[in-house]
């Protein structure tokens, strides 16, 4: 179909997983929705549901895990009732995702090159009578020195940067519309890391897909992100461009991970940290999922989710804090 | 238009969607904390025997060693009759009473039963010398279940030593202590027993009566060998353990913290090796009560009239044309005994194993 | 008694590596680096992975066995005979809060343990006593100490670990990555707790991390390790504001900033290449391969650290 509003849109997922000590929701009524050529980052700590929403938008999650409600629109079409075959044609092509961890990521008795081309001779039409060229042509594209070289290497031979390049040789060599990245950095080198940044903007710049970026690592998010939702227990709990979020944080949760990360200005004062333990998923709160942490927490908050409020056009938050300053300014509008 | 009630506060008009705003206090530490609730503490071992439970295989071969073990315990105390005891009536020698079918009687007996006297029944029938097959067999189990049980015992305390000293120590000394145990492997063992059965038979005398003379010779040329030979399975997948353990953090810990190497391996390394003990401690003994019976199958085995499972079905073997069930009984024994200890083995391992958990 | 509480002089840490038929090669891991810590003062220790940053920490408490240079710990120098005794004065904090506590203990006796070794009380009730103690000055709930180490968060198990580390009242402890495992939320909880353990306690720490940003924020002087060597020592906001060599220089333009507009901004030093084996070193300097000033001396000759302003010191000779 060929209009459509956004290029993804994922209304109201749930996803569970089922396990020894009982059914964990973790993903719990996520929306967004992302455009061509835009980065969207998903900050959140461990058990925030942040790469198992990304999982479910390829449906590639374990076996004891599926979506439980809720649909994933691509290009007009609902990806969520697609046959697996239908499924398969879209991962690779349409959509590609690099994980973290380069090292178990890739084959260890394959290739880089037959690695590559796999996908190449599997989704794309264009390069099917040549999928070595195009392998080639990729390897150069993401900076490889002495292509025809390693084309012929086995991943054991290869530094951790340059794995990851490879894996992201392999996620766009059919040129897909998205890309999404698992923490495509977290195990790198802070030096190699700066590399395969820039390497993916010059890469966006050049291809034009979009990117979900999915990561706990706030100046990640700080460069490369445009858009950025955060999450916390499967929930989103703010979500705005990065100006927003980072210099007009509003909801409790937002506010105290960028209080309690050591930054500019603030560089020697006392750390604030968010209070309590991360939540434990089976066994979660009636309502706000960060209240047990909040040091702003209200009676409503133990009872009932927030409504998502917007804040401005840019800028939304499910929040109750944000919500009472609201009728409080509504009263106030009132009374004068 | 807005009410308010008497502190000033605007009243929730019915109608509207506006939200109670008493609910905008502030909640206290208490009512927050009742959200973080702390799971119920069990430990390792709790955790596992629950999912042990869970294994209707294992539970089941659980259930039929237990009965298996009280049956053996029970049943000698309550039939009348010895394993080596020749069968007689009124103190006479009952020589009709030779290769019985299982519950019927000789002909003394049944004249025994006819003047009024009760005769505890042959469940098992007898054997070609007239004594009673049952308390044979039940005495064989017995024979099996202690040869295997101490022949592992010997393994596991032989091997552990061995094992942990070669892993944690590693380097030249591992390096050495590691090719012995390959030439050790390499040894055939079925020769080296009965290489030793010989010897010991010339060399060992034991003094009448004893449990040692009873067991014979062979028995412990058995377990000798089995000290001697079989102990570097265990010893292997000890210091493999060890080896793997070696690697954690809080192996270092405790040496930061100033603990010397004794009580590194007694305190951190051989607790967190004890679930792999167990299990293949558990599975060596269905192997062991096996090398055992047919080693006893070929004559190698317990000294007669001790009976072992392997020697009746070997004894078995001459009248098995005509009677079948005397093979059968004892076969049957082992088969079940060594089939619970094994599926009891796979599941303990299966519930144990921490690397298995989902 | 000199007015250093650690002093460590060309501290050198080979590994023998076999790397073809009776063929061994030296791993360099640690290659002469030498620095000193005051009573009570944070140094920090960075640089990436391979750089041999935890080898120090770990050949300064003698858990490997250096190849060459002194050790000395408030006066005394470090050897095997008076390791067991020092025990007692330096401690450590590990990165992976998972496999540093044993699965088979109780909290009790993970804290208890040092105690133990030590014989550090007269009774039952006093060893007790001192767990409890310790429990709270890390944050820990009195009832949690029968509980089992994989019953608890990350963080939470960090502090057992620290409260072990302080069961023999050290005055020395290396931190290894103590909160490179953790979530970020939790790390500022932990951090906070070292602070105020050395405020309360006049610890001092050396701390090991990659993260620049709390290595900064905790640290009153940073030390820059690249490939086993030492390249930059400075006080902290000196070394972030005024770095001179070029490998610390790259390194800070790496490092993403929580901050949109300074992201977009930043003009980054992007290095070329990979760090190097360290089976393979480079002739002279080690970072002369990925070095933008690279000249013909420093493929010859190895730069020593020499002293530019107040603290400050560099191992370079173009810079």
């Amino acid at each position: 179909m060929d209009n459509y509003e956004h290029l993804l849109s994922v209304q109201n997922l749930h996803t569970a997983f089922t396990t020894d000590n009982g059914t964990v929701q973790a993903v719990n009524g996520v929306s967004f929705n992302l455009d061509k050529g835009k980065t969207l980052g998903i900050v959140g700590e461990s058990g925030s549901g942040k790469s198992v929403t990304a999982y479910s938008v390829m449906q590639i999650l374990s076996e004891n895990g599926r979506i439980t409600e809720g649909n994933v629109v691509f290009k007009g079409d609902n990806i969520t009732k697609w046959s697996e075959k239908q499924m398969r044609s879209f991962r690779g092509k349409n959509c590609s995702i690099i994980f973290q961890d380069p090292m178990t990521s890739l084959n260890p008795v394959f290739t880089v090159g037959n690695q590559i081309m796999e996908g190449i001779r599997l989704h794309s039409t264009q390069y099917q009578s040549s999928p070595k060229e195009r392998a080639l042509e990729m390897l150069k594209l993401v900076g490889i020195n002495e292509p025809e070289k390693r084309l012929k290497q086995y991943p054991y031979e290869l530094s951790g940067g340059m794995r990851q390049r490879v894996m992201i040789a392999m996620a766009l060599a059919c040129e897909p519309d998205i890309l999404i990245a698992d923490e495509p950095t977290t195990a790198l080198d802070v030096t190699i890391q700066a590399q395969i940044l820039e390497l993916m903007q010059d890469l966006q710049a050049h291809m034009g897909m979009a990117i979900i970026m999915v990561t706990h690592d706030l100046g990640v998010i700080a460069e490369m992100c445009d858009e950025i939702i955060v999450m916390y227990g499967g929930r989103i709990c703010e979500r705005g461009t990065a100006d927003e979020i980072f210099y007009n944080p509003k909801h409790e949760y937002t506010k105290g991970l960028l209080r309690s990360i050591p930054s500019g200005a603030n560089m020697k004062q006392r750390l604030i940290p968010i209070s309590g333990t991360p939540i434990n998923m089976l066994n979660m709160p009636k309502g706000c999922a960060f209240c047990p942490r909040c040091d702003s927490a209200m009676k409503i908050c133990l009872e009932q989710i927030p409504d998502e409020i917007s804040i401005n056009e840019n800028h939304k938050a499910s929040c109750w804090v944000n919500i009472r300053d609201e009728q409080k300014k509504e009263k106030e509008a009132v009374t004068t | 238009m807005v009410n308010y009630d008497e502190n000033g506060t605007p009243k929730k008009n019915k109608l509207s969607l506006q939200i109670d705003l008493s609910k905008f206090e502030p909640a206290t530490e208490e009512e927050k904390k009742q959200q973080d609730v702390m799971s119920k503490s069990s430990t390792f071992f709790k955790d596992g025997m629950r999912k042990l439970r869970k294994n209707p295989l294992a539970m089941a071969s659980m259930i039929v060693l237990v009965l298996i073990i009280v049956l053996i315990i029970v049943a000698p105390l309550v039939i009348p009759y010895g394993y080596s005891e020749i069968l007689s009536v009124n103190g006479k020698r009952d020589k009709g009473a030779k290769n019985l079918a299982p519950f019927t009687y000789s002909k003394m007996e049944q004249k025994y039963i006819d003047e009024g006297n009760y005769r505890f029944p042959h469940v098992f029938g007898t054997d070609e010398q007239c004594r009673d097959y049952f308390v044979r067999v039940i005495y064989g189990t017995r024979v099996s279940l202690i040869v295997g049980f101490f022949a592992s015992l010997i393994v596991l305390i032989i091997g552990m030593i061995y094992g942990s000293i070669s892993g944690y120590l590693g380097g030249t000394v591992d390096l050495i202590m590691m090719r012995i145990v390959d030439i050790i492997y390499s040894l055939p063992d079925m020769l080296m027993v009965i290489l030793l059965s010989v010897v010991f038979k010339e060399v060992l005398v034991f003094p009448d009566g004893s449990i040692l003379a009873k067991l014979g010779t062979n028995m412990v040329s058995l377990f000798i060998v089995f000290g001697l030979l079989y102990w570097v399975g265990m010893a292997r997948l000890i210091r493999g353990q060890i080896l793997s353990i070696k690697e954690n953090d809080y192996v270092l810990a405790a040496r930061t913290v100033g603990a010397k190497a004794g009580r590194i391996i007694r305190s951190h390394i051989l607790p967190n090796c004890l679930s792999v003990i167990i299990i293949s401690t558990a599975l060596q003994i269905p192997s062991a009560i096996f090398t055992e019976s047919y080693l006893s199958f070929i004559g190698l085995g317990v000294q007669a009239p001790m009976p072992s499972l392997g020697s009746l079905a070997n004894a078995a073997r001459q009248g098995l044309q005509t009677y079948p069930y005397k093979l059968v009984f004892p076969a049957l024994a082992i088969c079940l005994i060594v089939l619970s200890l094994n599926l009891l083995g796979d599941g303990m391992r299966d519930a144990f194993d921490p690397k298995l958990r989902r | 008694m000199s007015e250093n509480l650690l002093e460590v002089e060309h501290l050198k840490q080979y590994f023998p590596i076999r790397t073809g038929f009776g063929k061994i090669t030296p791993l360099k891991a640690v290659d002469d680096v030498s620095f000193t810590i005051k009573p009570g003062e944070t140094l920090g220790l960075v640089g990436e992975s391979g750089c041999g940053k935890t080898t120090v920490g770990r050949s300064i408490l003698r858990l490997y066995e250096p190849t060459d240079g002194i050790i000395r710990f408030d006066g005394e120098e470090v050897t095997d005979k008076s390791i067991p005794d020092l025990r007692k004065q330096m401690q450590m904090v590990f990165q992976d809060p998972y496999s540093s506590l044993d699965p088979r203990m109780t909290v009790e006796d993970i804290i208890g343990e040092p105690l133990d070794v030590h014989h550090l009380y007269k009774s039952r009730a006093e060893r007790r006593e001192r767990i409890l103690n310790l429990m709270d000055i890390v944050g820990l709930n009195a009832e949690h100490a029968t509980r089992y180490a994989h019953e608890f968060s990350g963080g939470q198990r960090q502090r057992i670990g620290i409260a072990r580390a302080l069961a023999v009242n050290p005055k020395f402890i290396v931190c290894d990555e103590p909160v490179s495992a953790l979530d970020v939320s939790i790390q500022a909880q932990v951090i906070n707790m070292f602070e105020d353990l050395q405020q309360k306690l006049g610890v001092a720490y050396l701390f090991i991390a990659h993260d620049l940003l709390v290595v900064q924020h905790i640290s009153n002087r940073i030390a820059v390790m690249y490939l086993g060597h030492l390249v930059e020592t400075a006080e902290s906001n000196e070394l972030m504001d005024h770095p001179i060599h070029p490998y610390t220089m790259s390194l800070l333009s790496a490092v993403p900033i929580p901050d949109p507009k300074i992201a977009r901004h930043k003009s980054r030093i992007v290095l070329e290449g990979d760090v190097p084996s360290p089976l393979k070193m480079p002739t002279g300097c080690p970072f002369r391969t990925r070095c933008l000033y690279a000249t013909d001396k420093c493929a010859q000759e190895c730069p020593k650290l020499t002293e530019r302003s107040e603290g400050h010191m560099v191992a370079c000779w173009v810079r």
